[in-house]
């Protein structure tokens, strides 16, 4: 019997020679991660369970994105618990303000994940990093407390479900849309305990960013981890990290044996997926976007650690450029990193964003968990590029969240109300 | 342990933004986390619920974030055990790691009313209602977490990992 790509992985953080789905192991952390929300918990109990000392300071990243920059004065405190156990242990991948940007686009885009690598995060999006063919997935607080002090973590090697998506993806139709849809078919806890394996021709033509924004929503399935296999656009996407990086210099490709044993196997055309948007309050209600014309908005976010990536606030660009948002909508843009903020300036997409009327924000989580940036009354709906639309979510429980693409999204934004890139006069294109 | 208590009852995908919204994560204290629990889907929830009452859902509670602060915010307000269908799989490490009981039962979960009264027995794990006389079986944990629970917890677990490595 074959393996997956993922319990490949898994075979070789446990140093075994295999592993299969149900086993229950002690694998080897190649990276741990934590943000200003849950590191401040998984300090408290570090330091209660009397561990004096981190099991490796280069392994581990304290990404202050949530509520920073320091949105009030008890958020303020909680940055700078993190702040100073970083100086205490000194860990190397603490990023400060002003270097910081949303952990799941920070992270990969600085090349401190490789191939093969085993990440683990105190944050349910770290299953974002399978795009690079790695297996990374969300814990808890304490749970990365003990991968901080032990180096290791314990996990069931999860069943595999293999989504294979065969076609071309029609006009506008990015990553996000396919998502969605696999989501409402399959439902919140559709993948629950489990891989989700993306495969097929279709996944072969999306970018990394929209392989990255797949895998991060793995867990709106429920499940474990998100993964594609390795080809040219992952060589390509290493090959730009920084020099002497992991991504450079480490790594193992893996890939899925043809007898490999699969939970399910599920087929989606992806030429027959629509534009998708998810209503509330589940990333499973998705809709065709061109179904939902009479929502009416006030507000739309562009950005986040499922769309806040260059090629995300290009394509928002594509649709916003020399037009004006909707005079009854708030734009927001929340973008990933300051390197795609740079970016952004360097190839005109924040001017064009910003003559449009869009706010410019600097990388944070802000808007997307009702944080800071962009919260919501009471009875106000956002169309955004998040990855949840729980009660709540964005601010006050009874506000509506849309989750769509970028480009479903800057068309709501010019239409107020949800529309398609079709409906604002863009023709017929999309990222392809 | 035996608990008993009154039910608290909710639907299916009760998410953790639900039970402790982001907007009250700038704290980590248990008794303020409490102080706002189940806030978003049960508003009386706080000023109703009596220490060892019971939650009781459907499938995949606690999906969503990996906050801890979910479990933390449920067990520090008075609830002794929480019976559902299923869990998400963030939510049930976390439950484990931070020592809020939990109860997989799909029947008692879909056959308890909210106001019920139940006995949950977790050494011989049962869960019997009270109010409509019924019992049953519930789910046995996996070898190894039982065994993380019976050592004090994953952390007490790591700390002996470190002493037996660093003997070796
Ligand atoms: S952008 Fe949103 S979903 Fe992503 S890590 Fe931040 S809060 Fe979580």
């Amino acid at each position: 019997m074959g393996s997956t790509i993922t319990e490949k992985i898994l075979a070789r953080a446990a140093g075994r020679d295999e592993v299969h789905a149900g086993d229950i192991i002690e694998a080897k952390v190649d990276l741990a991660l934590a943000n200003d929300i849950t590191a401040p918990l998984a300090i408290a109990e570090f330091e209660k369970a009397g561990f004096t000392k981190v099991f490796d300071p280069a392994r581990i990243a304290l990404v202050p994105d949530h509520f920073t920059p320091n949105k009030d004065i008890k958020a303020a405190g909680q940055a700078k618990k993190m702040r100073e156990f970083a100086r205490r242990h000194e860990i190397v991948n603490y990023f400060e303000v002003g270097r910081v940007g949303i952990e799941h686009v920070l992270l990969p885009d600085t090349g401190m994940v490789a191939p093969g690598d085993l990440v683990v995060g105190a944050d349910s999006h770290t299953c974002t990093y399978g795009a690079v063919a790695a297996f990374s997935t969300g814990m808890g607080s304490t749970d990365f407390a003990a991968a901080m002090a032990w180096g290791h973590v314990w996990l069931r090697v999860p069943e595999s479900i293999r989504f294979v998506y065969s076609g071309r993806p029609g006009a506008w139709v990015t990553g996000k849309d396919l998502i969605l849809h696999t989501i409402g078919l399959i439902g919140v806890d559709g993948a629950l305990y489990q891989a989700m394996e993306f495969s097929g021709e279709a996944i072969r033509t999306l970018s990394m960013d929209e392989r990255f924004t797949m895998c991060n929503m793995a867990i709106e399935a429920g499940g474990k981890n998100g993964i594609v296999g390795f080809d040219e656009k992952t060589t390509q996407y290493l090959q730009a990290r920084p020099e002497g990086s992991r991504a450079r210099t480490a790594g193992r490709v893996f890939a899925s044996d043809d007898d490999a044993e699969y939970a399910r196997v599920l087929e989606i055309d992806a030429s027959a997926v629509p534009l998708t948007v998810s209503k509330p309050h589940l990333p499973s209600n998705a809709a065709a976007a061109a179904d939902l014309a009479d929502v009416t908005i006030d507000q739309v976010v562009i950005g986040s650690c499922t769309n806040g990536r260059i090629a995300d606030l290009r394509q928002a660009a594509a649709i916003l450029r020399g037009k004006k948002v909707h005079a009854n909508v708030r734009a927001i843009i929340l973008p990933g990193t300051q390197q795609v903020c740079l970016d952004a300036i360097a190839d005109g997409t924040m001017q064009a964003l910003i003559e449009a009327g869009c706010a410019f924000s600097t990388p944070t989580c802000g808007a997307c968990l009702g944080g800071h940036m962009g919260v919501l009354a009471e009875g106000e709906r956002a169309v955004a590029t998040t990855n949840r639309n729980f009660v709540g979510r964005m601010g006050h429980p009874g506000a509506e969240v849309y989750l769509a693409s970028p480009y479903v999204a800057a068309a709501s934004a010019l239409a107020g109300h949800i529309a398609t890139p079709e409906d604002v006069g863009a023709g017929k294109g999309g990222p392809r | 342990m035996i608990f008993e208590g009154t039910v608290h009852k909710y639907g299916r995908d009760v998410d953790t933004d639900v039970i402790i919204p982001a907007r009250y994560l700038t704290t980590n204290d248990p008794a303020e986390l409490a102080k706002h629990c189940m806030e978003d889907i049960d508003a009386e929830f706080v000023s109703t619920v009596q220490p060892g009452d019971i939650i009781v859902a459907h499938e995949n509670f606690g999906c969503g974030s990996s906050r801890e602060h979910a479990p933390v915010a449920i067990k520090a307000s008075g609830i002794s055990v929480v019976i559902a269908s299923s869990f998400a799989r963030i939510f049930y490490r976390n439950a484990i790691n931070t020592g809020l009981p939990i109860v997989v039962c799909p029947a008692a979960a879909s056959e308890a009313q909210a106001g019920d009264r139940l006995r949950v027995d977790l050494g011989a794990g049962t869960v019997e209602n009270l109010t409509q006389s019924k019992e049953y079986d519930a789910e046995a944990f996996p070898p190894f977490m039982q065994e993380l629970i019976d050592r004090g917890g994953l952390l007490k677990y790591v700390k002996a990992q470190l002493v037996e490595r660093s003997r070796s």
